[in-house]
């Protein structure tokens, strides 16, 4: 068992299924158990996608709004 | 929280949406497999930010819903035993029984624990060790590595007083199910993000190509949701057919190794029913036989009940995408939250608590009579 921080709320979770969670790592919990351990790296990666999307937008002047027409 | 927050970005979400439109150029029909993502649908109004082509129908994925009737009918009549200490998630004490539902039990004298996790009935056990304690292991392969785990501890203890009426249910075998029915209007999947977080989506290619079906793994937030809407839309407009890990921080191909495995140590499938669905072949798992003494069917009698579904319920309609909510004539009269005829009126997960929630009725009979 080890304790997962939820936002601020501290709560006892079983570590069984990730043995390789670190201490500061990132886990998704389920009915008390972390089943996942969550990559920091896709996670940057994916918003970086996202961010790019805005900004080629954003470069082209393209607004909110504007593709609906 | 940190990776939440992020992924609720309302520029990003709108940029997002922007996105989808922006690509699209014929109408496709998407499932979400998963009731969270439903409920993550409406709270946030995805439905309402993408563009009219697309149409979001709400999958089976809520282990509530689909526990069949005669799971429950067992569970109701396992709680009312006296020396009894039935334990269960929170959102089994409203669904419906054929009669009454385990909030009723409780009124009349049952002893019914609400319990976050499994190891909490196992904790139970060990502190009433005069008491036969009960759990209700229902859900999908998300909930099935705890479920599990209490059985392999339970048993690891020699504890002779903990068992589980099982009810476990499997995602693949009901995408068959939908995919290859004669009604089916899916022309796109969204995977639930973590039923694949513990099982992978190595399970899922096949099934896309044999129905000519684009599948993307699918997280919950606003984020996550249009990119896996994106993802499938680009395949279906590309002519394409394939998977997409729309989720990869949190989800692998390969899932939870050390969790399939205790999985597999301790269920083996089966053959089961879903509620309003019927059977579904291999759609499920239960105990090996190995874990007999731990199965609550086995341990006491419960085999002779009669079950009966309300005649007014649609939820099997609703379950598999034909129908929505407020399509149904009991839908907020004589089916609600407080007095529900079926599961999906009950359940966190489920789509008529979804639209009733957030009030999503007048919504639809727009759409519908448009």
């Amino acid at each position: 068992m080890g304790k997962v921080d939820f936002g601020g709320i501290s709560r006892e979770a079983c570590l069984e299924y990730v043995p390789e969670a670190k201490v500061g790592e990132y886990v998704v919990v389920h009915v008390g158990f972390a089943i996942s351990l969550l990559s920091e790296e896709e996670a940057a990666a994916t918003l970086a996608v996202l961010r790019e999307v805005s900004d080629i937008e954003a470069e082209l002047g393209v607004r909110p709004g504007e593709l609906q027409a | 929280m940190k990776y939440v927050a992020e992924f609720r970005d309302a520029e990003l979400v709108k940029r997002s949406a922007q996105q989808i439109r922006a690509e699209v150029t014929r109408p496709w029909t998407l499932m979400e497999m998963c009731g969270g993502q439903t409920h993550a649908i409406l709270r946030y109004g995805i439905d309402e930010l993408l563009p009219p082509e697309i149409e979001l129908v709400h999958g089976p994925g809520c282990p509530v819903c689909v526990t069949p009737l005669e799971q429950i009918d067992k569970a109701l009549a396992l709680a009312a035993l006296p020396n009894v200490i039935f334990t269960s998630y929170g959102d089994m004490l409203r669904v419906p029984g054929s009669g009454r539902d385990l909030f009723s039990v409780r009124a009349s004298g049952g002893d019914v624990r609400v319990v976050y996790s499994p190891l909490d009935a196992v904790k139970i056990a060990q502190e009433n060790p005069e008491k036969e304690i009960v759990f209700f292991a229902i859900g999908f392969e998300t909930t099935a590595p705890a479920n599990a785990m209490s059985v392999y501890q339970a048993a690891r203890l020699g504890m002779k007083n903990y068992s589980v009426l099982v009810s476990h249910v499997c995602v693949p075998p009901a995408m068959h199910a939908i995919l290859g029915g004669e009604h089916n209007r899916v022309q796109g999947f969204l995977a639930a993000g973590h039923v694949c977080a513990v099982m992978g989506y190595w399970e899922y290619p096949p099934i896309a190509e044999q129905y000519r079906t684009p599948i993307a793994v699918t997280g919950f937030e606003p984020l996550d949701l249009l990119r896996g809407v994106l993802d499938v839309v680009r395949l279906l407009e590309a002519s394409e057919v394939g998977v997409v890990n729309s989720y990869a921080r949190a989800v692998t191909f390969d899932g939870n190794r050390p969790a399939q495995d205790l999985i597999n140590k301790v269920f083996q499938t089966c053959d089961r029913k879903w509620r309003g669905i019927g059977n579904i072949p291999i759609s499920g798992w239960a105990l090996r036989p190995e874990y007999a003494q731990y199965d609550a069917e086995s341990r006491f009698d419960v085999s002779a009940i009669h079950s009966e579904e309300s005649p007014l319920c649609v939820a099997g309609k609703i379950l598999q995408g034909q129908l929505k909510p407020p399509q149904c004539p009991a839908f907020g009269t004589l089916c609600t939250p407080e007095h529900p005829l079926g599961a999906t009126m009950v359940s966190s997960e489920g789509a008529c608590a979804a639209y009733y929630h957030y009030n999503k009725a007048d919504l639809v009979s727009e759409v519908s009579h448009g």
